[in-house]
């Protein structure tokens, strides 16, 4: 995989995703199906690690607001990805709200995916982040490089808050804190996530977390 | 007061089209109208149940039927529900003081570990209009909070939602406990969220799954239209 993760552009990994990189001849070969959401950070730790037997292939992050479409989505492109000749496919995904049905269309099409709820909890540690929840932690929104950049189209756009100006409160109103993970030590990230808790009348936090368990879960699928 | 698109003053509007503009002015959720406009009728000597019934009631059904089709979605919804919410507050008192039938009542509440209630504020405020007396026990409910408020309350329905994968099996949790009391049998347990589904709902023993406020309405009325009839035949 030769992308440079400066050139894909955050509109399109939102609305259409990203299609396989890969020569025709996909012998040997693993695939990564994943969030658009998480492109960036899979490219950037391919890179750095060399892997460059690893290809990525992307859904619309724009699914984050409608995971009851994941599930069959990524049934489709793993079916697509064993059509085109890949025997190693592993699903960049959480569970993201899908309550349990992703896991049962990965058991079905034989996948592995990332464990863990959701991209904050991989990105945060899954074990860091269950003690957080259980400590309370609940009445924090997290955002992560993607989310701080895509804030108006996936957050403020995305649930509706521009419709109405009563609609940030009745959707945000049991809320106390914008916790930002950062994947990446980027100043003007975090002016941009400090801006949404700001728009949002929330307190604001940052989390640097670095890839988490992503790093640790494409390692597995870059020795297989 | 007039709505500046069509100048149109609420006030000068007979029964018949002062409903049908709160149809639609429930549908845009314009909360201020819709207050307007229920002062309007029971000035106009209406009874509070015909304010709730031919105007809220209905109004809110059409807006269930495009939310379910997909024409109208949550922030529209939610919108729509604020305004009849401003009705319901002007309502409220009179329908208690009048002695207006209720078809049930219900406790509803999200999940332990849980802050989201959009969902759950919305089937409280469609449960309420439909004409169900709804008792929101608010977020992060423990089992201990439910079984207080089944103890203290005595509702039909005991109604749970939550967002999130994690807080989800909470819910069986909350259904054992009754089982484990032995109350299992005198309550009908809906259940909703996101993440949930038809086979999740069943797999902990709830009596529904419901999709969207506008299922957990016909839900909870097929069920009490059931109790209803075993009541009747004696059962």
């Amino acid at each position: 995989m030769h992308l440079d993760p400066k050139t894909i552009n955050d509109d399109t990994l939102t609305e259409t995703g990203l299609a396989a990189t890969s020569v025709a001849d996909v012998s040997g070969r693993v695939l990564l199906l994943a969030c658009g959401a998480l492109a960036r950070e899979i490219l950037a730790l391919t890179r750095l690690n060399g892997w460059s037997h690893l290809d990525l292939a992307c859904l619309p992050a724009k699914l984050h607001n409608e995971p009851q479409k994941i599930p069959d989505a990524v049934r489709a492109k793993v079916r697509d990805a064993r059509a085109r000749g890949y025997t190693k496919v592993y699903v960049v995904y959480a569970d993201c709200g899908t309550g349990g049905l992703l896991d049962k269309v990965c058991a079905e099409e034989g996948v592995e995916r990332i464990e863990g709820p959701h991209c904050y909890s991989f990105f945060d540690g899954n074990e860091a982040f269950a003690e957080r929840s259980e400590a309370g932690e609940i009445t924090s929104f997290y955002l992560t490089d993607f989310l701080a950049r895509q804030f108006d189209t996936l957050i403020w756009a995305g649930l509706g808050l521009n419709r109405h100006l009563d609609m940030p409160q009745m959707v945000f109103g049991n809320y106390e804190k914008i916790i930002y993970l950062a994947q990446t030590d980027d100043p003007i990230l975090e002016a941009k996530a400090r801006a949404a808790a700001n728009r949002l009348g929330l307190a604001f936090e940052i989390r640097t977390t670095g890839y988490g368990d992503l790093a640790g879960f494409l390692a597995t699928a870059a020795k297989e | 007061m007039a709505n500046q698109d069509d100048e149109i003053i609420l006030s000068e509007l007979d029964d018949d089209e002062l409903v049908l503009q709160m149809h639609d002015d429930l549908y845009d959720g314009l909360r201020e109208e819709i207050e307007e406009s229920v002062n309007i009728l029971l000035g106009r000597d209406w009874a509070p149940y015909d304010v709730l019934t031919k105007a809220l009631v209905e109004g809110m059904r059409i807006v269930g039927i495009d939310f379910r089709d997909g024409i109208l979605f949550v922030p529209e919804v939610l919108l729509s529900a604020n305004a009849m919410k401003a009705g319901m507050f002007i309502l409220r008192p009179l329908l208690i003081a009048t002695g207006a039938p209720r078809l049930g009542k219900m406790v509803i509440g999200t999940v332990k570990g849980d802050i989201h209630d959009i969902g759950k504020n919305l089937v409280s405020m469609m449960m309420e209009g439909a004409g169900f007396e709804v008792i929101n026990l608010g977020i992060n409910n423990s089992v201990e909070k439910y079984l207080d408020a089944l103890e203290s309350e005595k509702p039909d329905i005991l109604g749970m939602s939550a967002l999130l994968t994690t807080t989800m099996p909470y819910m069986k949790v909350v259904i054992d406990a009754l089982k484990e009391k032995g109350i299992r049998d005198d309550y009908v347990v809906m259940v909703g969220g996101a993440p949930l589904n038809e086979e999740f709902g069943k797999a902990i023993g709830a009596d529904a799954y419901c999709r969207d406020a506008a299922v957990a309405v016909e839900t909870a009325k097929e069920f009490m239209f059931r109790k209803n009839n075993i009541l009747a035949a004696g059962g």
